[in-house]
């Protein structure tokens, strides 16, 4: 045999190759350019109309937006001023804009006794000259006036800033205890631990400490009245609690959905069935109407409360649906494992099927909660003032009337503002989850 | 019954007189379907147990329910003493004092290897979070992977999953192991280094019972080997017997076509 043939019949390596760098090739912009808009004829037509398209768009909106005004006290006003008339003549209703006329109708988080400032800062925008009407809506009923002393005399007994942080702060306690006797006790008796001090803390200490606190530093709230408070205040008030209460809720009844219970399951079933075969307006106007007969009057429990409460129940018959998909994603090895270690239910849920169902689940749940945002302008129809219907309280003045261009993309930024964010949010929390755990 | 029932007379010496696990005219059904029937075993403390059978013949339903992931219906169950009935504070008696490792791991992927072996022995035992650390670095050492200890399971190869379970039974300290077929979801090169750390267990003491079509650590390491066959027990001998006479003819043939290829 030659040494050529033996040569390509068996072979032997006898030195490894080391590893090498992966080609370089071309990147970076030119070549993203070149590739994505002008690989040929059409793609370079398509690329040089819609930049043409943009143009048009862009010179005829920036120049709006910068050029806005934003302190105007009336629409007469605004027109009267160059950068107003500017862009009027073209696009006829483009005028500057007045997004502080949008504020919610008064934040009142302000020491007591003092003349209250308008919260410009609840929607961040520019807000000087806002006209008393606007926070005094036109339609509000005439007994709101009548009714202002109130306010003023609930200040005078007290105010109401200690004992909101008293009663909140026997959470804080009920949760410590609950955190401390959890690793030396079995989770019931912690529950109960937790449970028994926050009650112990309420029945006992609340009122004696807030008053101490009151006098100490005597600082307090001028209280609101529900039907006062409107615009984004309102909105973001129902929402967030909406979505704090919402997803504890929603987790408990996709427990109970999936429950070995017969009773406790076909409870959870026929509450999600219910509450979702009904639109939310309907369960709204059962919060406003309906419980006003069934209660005692003395009873009688703020319309924002009902509200938030029947937007919670209402979210949490969803999110509970989207949890309940995410359950069913773990493998029945997952419980068996922990079964087999002893675990117990709740530690189970708690340790191991929760912690990797919700994060299945989070796109659906953030989905559910941009959902409950954008539904809080639906309570409009009972008479509170959403955003959307602050607009038409504001147009209805004679200052400004006659505009609504602004107003509504005002509005729907914001709204987009908030949703966009929470949608980033989710997005970079799956990315985290994700990697943490592969 | 077809077979004659095969006595009940452990054919190897026990290395113990305590009884482990002793079952009694067991019985369980599925709806309608009977896949364990009559089941008479007993386990003596440090014990090592090989169950074989063609698939569906009951053996991880059987091993299943010494610790209760599985409910009988009819006849006992006592391991260490514990009865299995629907006694809640039984089954956490005996869930404690029994460690299981499954065929596909079933770690929990949300948790570091260190988590998943202390997660138990803290909110189980009780055990302080440092305690349980070390205890879990003390078997993950024994399992030959201290190092993967910060990694989640997921970024581990089958073995070293396999390992990292066996681990975090062990973390609990229970006085049983169960395996069921612990090496057939891996892959051939990966086999040898889980069997090993059953080798070592078994070298301690440990009692154990095996569900595995591993016949060499059969020959190397079982006291007893089971034959089991439409959810009875068909066959038990001491492993050199077992191989070389089986008995019945279902055996024969299960070992051809095992052994045979
Ligand atoms: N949860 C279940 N429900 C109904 N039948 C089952 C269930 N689990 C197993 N079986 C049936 O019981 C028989 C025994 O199963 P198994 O114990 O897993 O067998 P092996 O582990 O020996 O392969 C099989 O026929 C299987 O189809
Ligand atoms: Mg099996």
């Amino acid at each position: 045999m030659s040494d050529l043939h033996s040569q390509t019949v068996a072979y032997t390596r006898d030195t490894m190759l080391p590893p090498a760098p992966p080609p370089v090739r071309e990147r970076g912009a030119i070549k993203w350019l070149r590739e994505n808009l002008f690989s040929g004829p059409f793609n370079i037509a398509l690329t040089l109309i819609t930049l043409w398209l943009l143009w048009l768009a862009l010179s005829e909106v920036l120049p709006w937006m910068w050029r806005g005004i934003w302190d105007a006290g009336s629409v007469t006003e605004c027109r009267a001023r160059p950068g107003c008339a500017l862009r009027a003549g073209g696009a006829g209703r483009l005028l500057g804009r007045h997004p502080g006329s949008l504020a919610p109708a008064r934040l009142r988080l302000l020491p007591r006794r003092r003349t209250v400032a308008p919260a410009a800062g609840a929607c961040g925008l520019p807000h000087r000259h806002h006209a008393g009407p606007l926070h005094r809506p036109a339609s509000a009923p005439a007994g709101v006036h009548g009714r202002r002393p109130l306010p003023d005399r609930l200040a005078d007994l007290g105010g109401a800033i200690w004992g909101p942080a008293m009663v909140a702060l026997g959470f804080v306690l009920g949760w410590a205890v609950w955190r401390l006797l959890l690793p030396r006790s079995n989770p019931g008796l912690a529950f109960t631990g937790g449970v028994l001090a926050a009650l112990l803390w309420w029945l006992f200490l609340t009122g004696p400490v807030a008053g101490m606190l009151a006098r100490l530093i005597p600082i307090a709230l001028n209280p609101v009245p529900s039907d006062r408070i409107g615009g984004f205040t309102l909105s973001l008030l129902i929402g967030l609690s909406g979505i704090t209460l919402s997803l504890p809720l929603g987790i408990l009844l996709a427990l109970a959905r999936r429950s070995d219970l017969w009773i406790v399951s076909k409870a959870a079933v026929i509450y999600i069935e219910v509450i979702r075969g009904v639109p939310l307006i309907v369960w709204l106007l059962v919060a406003q109407i309906l419980l006003n007969y069934f209660l005692p009057s003395r009873w009688s429990i703020d319309i924002l409360v009902r509200v938030i409460v029947m937007v919670t129940l209402f979210a949490a018959a969803y999110i509970a649906e989207v949890i309940r998909g995410g359950l069913a994603a773990i493998p029945r090895g997952q419980f068996e494992a922990a079964d087999s270690l002893g675990l117990g239910y709740w530690e189970t849920m708690r340790l191991i099927v929760l912690p990797q169902a919700l994060t299945i689940s989070i796109p659906g749940i953030v989905n559910s909660f941009i959902g409950l945002l954008k539904d809080t302008t639906l309570v409009s129809i009972i008479s509170l003032f959403d955003p959307k219907r602050m607009t038409d309280t504001i147009r209805a003045t004679t200052e400004w009337g006659g505009i609504y261009w602004e107003l509504y993309i005002f509005v729907g930024t914001v709204f987009f503002v908030f949703c966009f964010a929470m949608s980033r949010y989710s997005i970079w929390l799956e990315q985290r989850l994700e990697r943490s755990h592969r | 019954m077809t077979d004659a029932a095969p006595a009940a007379s452990p054919a190897a010496p026990a290395t113990s007189d305590e009884v482990a696990i002793e079952i009694r005219r067991m019985n369980k059904w599925y709806g309608q379907f009977h896949v364990l029937r009559d089941i008479d075993l007993t386990v003596m403390r440090g014990e090592r147990i090989v169950i074989c059978g063609p698939s569906g013949s009951g053996k991880s339903t059987l091993i299943r329910c010494i610790n209760r992931l599985e409910e009988h219906q009819t006849g006992t169950i006592i391991v260490d003493g514990t009865e299995l009935n629907s006694s809640l504070r039984n089954i956490d008696k005996v869930r404690s004092e029994v460690g299981m490792v499954f065929q596909h791991f079933n770690l929990f992927p949300h948790l570091t290897v260190l988590e998943n072996c202390t997660l138990a022995p803290i909110w189980v035992r009780k055990i302080p979070r440092r305690e349980a650390e070390e205890t879990a670095m003390h078997f993950l050492r024994k399992v030959r992977i201290p190092e993967q200890a910060d990694k989640y399971p997921g970024q581990l190869s089958g073995g070293q999953q396999q390992r990292v379970a066996i681990a975090r039974s062990l973390c609990m300290r229970p006085r049983i192991m169960l395996f069921d077929e612990p090496t057939s979801a891996l892959d051939p090169e990966m086999i040898k280094e889980v069997l090993d750390t059953m080798i070592e267990l078994a070298e301690e003491g440990m009692t154990m019972l095996v569900v595995t079509h591993e016949m060499g650590f059969a020959q190397a390491v079982a006291n007893r080997v089971i034959f089991m066959d439409q959810g009875q027990i068909v066959e038990q001998n001491e492993p050199g017997e077992f191989f070389r006479n089986p008995r019945s003819e279902r055996t024969k043939l299960f070992l051809s076509q095992i052994l045979g290829h």
